[in-house]
């Protein structure tokens, strides 16, 4: 079996370590080249390129990227909130209820997000400050800030993407299913706490996973309504030292382990649920 | 009612000659439709080429097709669009400094169709890699035997083969492109979302002209979807209907 398989990995690279380790880690040689052609592209960018912006402005950068995590996982989470009920309306509900939600789904997915964010802070926000009631309210000084339009705007957006993945989902669990938990005396609303929104949640991870790596790349867009995020302080760095390339490529490198690791937590949650003939 | 429309908004800031700021949201209207149609067909370009590349190519074709895809995917367009902007035309002064001429000013509208397209390819990669592994090897294998050679089997066979497969997948990235444009705001590319917010900054009517920019945006939309299904329809003639 093994002297099948042996050529697939590459050479032979010693008595010592047998082929299954390197084949383990894909490690065939031109991969060892390709990672060493990387390593020193990275370190050339480590000593020509300027990196004394780092400690100065350290501090800042990681208040940002908990802005922007803060972000993500409150827009998510809400968003994930409003999209069970308007894809659960859009598969069972009544029609008064199905047009306005399959009508909200494709309007905030036919218009981009930047504009429904504009929208938001310069349209609602002049509305808000020419409306004396709210301005003299206790939610006035919230609503001068502009992180709550972002949170609005994220939410929306993900909320509209989101429920149409569960439209599907609620959709595609077995009929059966449902009806074996109303035999065993289920009431509507407690077969589809214990069956039907559990199963649908778990058919849609996979989406769900991408959706929220989509989401994680949509909230550097805060910053353009002065939301300080990471990408805003970046912005400000690029400004007061005049470095066109050094502070992106730092920006491109924190969002590229934010997503790995969002990727992992969720493969680590699809794992949770045991499937059959997985 | 009518006079409840009329009252509504100050409509005459929508009129297409100039005290109106219409003709400015058309302008930035076809801007952003040309970027779009400009991006999404280099991009598929780069997506036909990286799908075959890492489905026939060799190990470090593929590695490094695994590298762009899984980089692509990974960063913020925002911060993409940035990276290729300055560092797309900066490279092309560089290289043309370096051959003896002038440096030039890059049009925003060809930077703006580069970038949509590099972030367009990495996605158009994936799926039609997926769409050409849906064709049997064995039509593959017949056309050969037919003495085909390679860019006939490529143009006869597996292009019209994989295309029912595709256009699902594309149509989506299709209106992910014209959504895209938006970001080109942030360079300083007029298109229809930045002429939008000159429009409302000057004059302090916001609602009105990202509302109406969202009607356009939503328009684009609704037709695409009407031309997607009739495409669709066309190429899926003689499939088995989806269950």
């Amino acid at each position: 079996m093994s002297a099948v398989t042996e050529p697939k990995f590459g050479p032979k690279s010693g008595p010592t370590s047998g082929p299954t380790s390197s084949a383990k880690w894909g490690l065939e040689r031109h991969r060892i080249i390709l990672i060493a052609i990387a390593a020193a592209l990275v370190l050339w960018m480590a000593v020509s390129m300027r990196w004394d912006w780092l400690p100065v402005y350290g501090p800042k950068l990681i208040n940002g990227v908990m802005v922007s995590l803060f972000m993500l996982i409150s827009t998510a989470v809400l968003g994930f909130l409003l999209a069970v009920p308007i894809g659960l309306v859009q598969v069972t509900g009544p029609r008064w209820l199905k047009i306005p939600a399959q009508v909200f789904c494709t309007v905030i997915r036919g218009t981009p997000l930047l504009l429904q964010l504009w929208l938001l802070y310069y349209g609602l926000g002049s509305l808000f400050a020419a409306w004396p009631e709210i301005r003299q309210s206790w939610a006035w000084p919230y609503l001068r800030t502009a992180w709550p339009y972002g949170v609005l705007a994220l939410t929306i957006s993900f909320a509209a993407y989101e429920a149409e993945v569960m439209r599907g989902a609620f959709s595609g669990v077995p009929r059966g299913e449902l009806e074996a938990a109303r035999s065993y005396g289920m009431s509507p609303f407690t077969a589809f706490r214990r069956v039907w929104l559990p199963r649908a949640i778990h058919r849609a991870l996979p989406t769900l996973s991408g959706e929220t790596v989509l989401q994680l790349k949509s909230t550097p867009l805060v910053a353009t309504i002065t939301v300080v995020d990471a990408y805003a302080v970046i912005s400000r760095v690029r400004q007061d030292t005049f470095l066109t390339y050094e502070p992106l490529l730092f920006l491109a490198l924190i969002y590229m382990c934010l997503t790995g690791v969002l990727v992992l937590a969720f493969k680590k949650l699809e794992n949770m649920v045991p499937v059959k003939g997985a | 009612m009518i006079d409840w429309i009329a009252n509504l908004a100050d409509w005459h800031l929508l009129a297409l000659t100039p005290p109106g700021w219409g003709m400015t949201l058309i302008n930035g209207f076809f801007a952003s439709i040309q970027i779009a149609v400009g991006g999404f067909l280099f991009g598929l370009l780069l997506g036909i080429g990286g799908a075959t590349g890492k489905l026939y190519g060799g190990p470090i074709t593929k590695d490094l097709l695994e590298v762009y895809t899984t980089l692509v995917r990974a960063i913020p367009e925002l911060v993409l669009i940035l990276l290729l902007f300055y560092a797309g035309s900066g490279a092309i002064n560089r290289i043309l400094e370096g051959l003896g001429y002038q440096a030039i000013n890059i049009s925003g509208l060809a930077a703006g169709i580069f970038v949509i397209g590099v972030v367009q390819g990495a996605y158009q990669t994936e799926v039609l890699r997926g769409a050409f592994k849906a064709i049997p090897f064995g039509q593959i294998e017949a056309a050969r035997a037919f003495g085909m050679t390679s860019s006939q089997v490529l143009r006869r066979i597996t292009l019209p083969g994989m295309l029912p497969h595709a256009i699902p997948g594309l149509s989506n990235l299709w209106l992910i492109a014209t959504k895209d444009t938006a970001l080109l705001a942030v360079v300083g590319f007029t298109e229809l979302t930045l002429a939008t917010r000159q429009a409302a900054g000057t004059t302090k009517s916001y609602m009105l002209f990202f509302l109406a920019a969202g009607a356009l945006y939503l328009l684009l939309t609704l037709v695409s979807n009407v031309a997607i299904y009739f495409i669709e329809k066309r190429a899926c003639k003689g499939l088995p209907a989806p269950v």
